[in-house]
């Protein structure tokens, strides 16, 4: 594997990351359980959105040929998109939607803090951006990780559920294979051994506080990397890539 | 009972330096979630650099039956305004 | 001092007289408040459902760049829902109840939303024709003599400005493209066509509500007069694009400089607004269960305030 290969799977990863998550979210668009949450929701879309296009961007530019984002978006199939499959977990209730978000934000944002300092400029500049946004997201879902903690039985019931079912796909975001590691030895991919470390322990203190019991560290599902994915992803492709494929000379 | 969250008044500064200038209003339960709301509404375009959010309910307006007692008795006192004042021709700085 | 009964009517009449903005805590007569929050819980909800049409294509929105564009522009409609119900909340009616108005039919919205959002191009017709006949509306509001609904309403036609824009680009690129492109563009514009123009409400002979609205400066411009600045301006758009507007008898009355076309089918109109359009059932059902499936949100964000604030 070249490193200009690995970056450019590396690249895909992140890409996908956020536009399937970006993709979760804006299937929320006026579905808010109020309208200010529903504006919340559709701007972290957007900024997930928009740094998909980055990181796509950066990968249509390292493959080259007339490659571009959109290509890469509208005309990749399933088993070639390589998000973690956390990202594209249904919208089953919004305690799915802010438990979704907590887990993830708070992985990206150590990833981001950690492409902060990588040896790659491009992706520098994507994360200095990124991690901003991050933050805020970060934010927006702790806020409600209390709120629906301590708020009504209904809601900490809610809450608790949907940890207890995203969890098992949390043990993936840290997987490493050959691509990170070929990336993480160059200094350009951020080290999810260390990630992993601080991640714990925030997101356990956190549920503690919020009076939710610790969801149990049992089976993981795997297979993002590997583009396996579960049976949502081929439902959400078959919309997102509709035109694009029925129409496949068309420009929009 | 439906709720949809309490009423806030949401004041915008635009700049450094600037005066916070209301912009509007939004539901929420909590200072935090006042604050993300108003930011996600009221600033989607880049137009603040301050956000202050305070209950409308804490609000205290003068009432239109004062406003003869309030505002009228400041109308005559013209001497406050700087151009009252005659200032000899040739003076400068002043 | 308002000693006498009469003194806040002629208050009010005076500064409608003048020109000047009422306020909210300025006397008005009952009847103007009651107007005001007919139209303006109205106009709220027709932005909040019409998120619903549009919403109908995100997911499939053919580039990042649409999606996103598409996504920043529903969100906006939903922020403008939001300036106009704060507007009325200053009128002492409370956002529950207009909801509970809009959920139970005692409210309408805008017929045009009842309509459903079938291809692509459908999104770039709605963002041509329906947003930018709501801006026409709007641009007339801004002068409209009740202080928050007017501030909200230059609030939200600076918003609009990219609205009507990025429809249009979407039916020009669609209108240039494939055959098959430009006969969804083409099929867009016959199927929006007259809904938007119905936007405008019944012809000014039997308008209901407008000789008071008039009065008290609420309106500014009629019904007619409004749909002929949108049509004057909409026939030169098509054709720059090479559409046609489906409308065997326009034609431009060289005299006024004004084009002339048919009479719409107020009938539909009527029918649509009473609750037989294609999509009434689904856009209440679809707002009646966001609101349910939300309750327990709101309930639990209410209680943890209770518990800690
Ligand atoms: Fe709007
Ligand atoms: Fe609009």
């Amino acid at each position: 594997m070249t490193k200009q290969d690995a970056l450019f799977q590396y690249c895909l990863r992140l890409g996908d990351d956020a536009l399937i998550l970006g993709h979760r979210l804006a299937e929320l668009c006026s579905r808010g359980p109020f309208l200010e949450e529903d504006l919340a929701q559709t701007n972290i879309a957007l900024d997930l959105t928009g740094r998909a296009q980055l990181y796509f961007q950066y990968a249509a530019d390292l493959e080259g040929r007339g490659q571009t984002a959109d290509g890469l978006v509208y005309r990749r199939p399933e088993r070639q998109i390589y998000n973690h499959l956390l990202c594209e977990q249904p919208n089953t209730d919004f305690a799915y939607v802010i438990a979704r978000q907590l887990l993830f934000s708070a992985f990206d944002r150590f990833l981001l803090e950690d492409l902060c300092t990588s040896k790659d400029e491009r992706l520098v500049e994507i994360a200095a951006k990124a991690l901003k946004e991050t933050r805020y997201h970060l934010a927006h879902a702790s806020d409600w990780v209390y709120r629906l903690g301590l708020g009504t039985g209904e809601s900490h019931r809610r809450m608790q559920q949907a940890l207890n079912d995203l969890w098992p796909y949390t043990g993936e975001l840290f997987e490493i294979d050959d691509v990170g590691l070929h990336l993480l030895e160059a200094g350009i991919a951020a080290d999810l051994h260390t990630i992993r470390a601080l991640w714990t322990p925030e997101i356990r203190q956190m549920l503690q506080k919020a009076g939710f019991e610790q969801p149990a560290d049992d089976y993981m599902h795997t297979g993002g990397l590997k583009g396996i994915h579960s049976e949502h992803l081929g439902h959400m492709l078959s919309e997102m890539q509709y035109l694009v494929r029925a129409y496949p000379e068309a420009t929009w | 009972m439906d709720t949809q969250l309490a009423l806030w008044e949401v004041f915008v500064q635009s700049k450094p330096g600037q005066p916070y200038k209301h912009a509007g209003s939004v539901h929420a339960s909590d200072k935090q979630m006042a604050l993300q709301n108003a930011r996600d509404v009221y600033t989607r375009r880049g137009e603040a650099s301050g956000l202050w959010v305070v209950r409308a309910a804490d609000i205290a307006a003068s009432d239109l039956a004062d406003s003869d007692m309030f505002f009228e008795p400041a109308n005559d006192k013209i001497y406050r305004h700087p151009t009252f004042y005659e200032i000899p021709a040739g003076a400068k700085n002043i | 001092m308002p000693t006498t009964t009469s003194a806040p009517d002629d208050f009010f009449t005076a500064k409608i007289k003048r020109g000047d903005n009422i306020e909210p805590r300025d006397p008005m007569p009952e009847e103007y408040r009651r107007h005001l929050i007919r139209q303006i819980s109205q106009h709220a909800h027709s932005e909040i459902i019409g998120m619903q049409p549009e919403g109908n294509w995100i997911t499939r929105a053919p580039s990042l760049r649409a999606k996103m564009i598409l996504l920043a522009k529903i969100q906006d409609e939903g922020g403008h829902g939001l300036y106009l119900y704060s507007a009325a909340e200053t009128l002492g009616v409370g956002r529950e109840e207009m909801i509970e108005q809009l959920q139970t039919g005692k409210a309408r919205y805008s017929s045009v939303f009842n309509y459903p959002a079938l291809t692509w191009a459908d999104i770039g017709a709605i963002g041509w024709l329906v947003d930018g006949a709501a801006i026409v509306n709007q641009v007339m509001l801004q002068r409209t003599s009740y202080g928050p609904y007017a501030r909200a309403m230059v609030r939200i036609c600076k918003e609009e400005s990219f609205h009507q824009r990025q429809g249009y680009e979407i039916m020009a690129k669609m209108a240039a493209g494939t055959p098959e492109q430009r006969d969804m563009a083409q099929d867009a514009l016959n199927r929006w066509w007259a809904p938007a123009l119905m936007m405008f409400g019944p012809p000014d002979a039997e308008s209901l509500h407008s000789k008071k609205a008039f009065l008290w400066k609420i309106k500014r411009e009629s019904n007619d007069a409004l749909r002929q600045k949108f049509i004057d301006k909409t026939v030169q758009q098509a054709e720059v694009i090479g559409l046609k507007i489906p409308d065997p008898e326009l034609r431009l009355n060289a005299e006024t400089g004004h084009y002339e076309t048919s009479p719409l089918n107020w009938e539909e109109f009527h029918r649509v607004i009473d609750g037989y359009g294609p999509c009434n059932r689904q856009r209440l059902e679809h707002h009646r269960r966001v609101h349910e499936e939300g309750a327990w949100v709101r309930e639990a964000a209410a209680a943890y305030a209770g518990k800690f604030n």
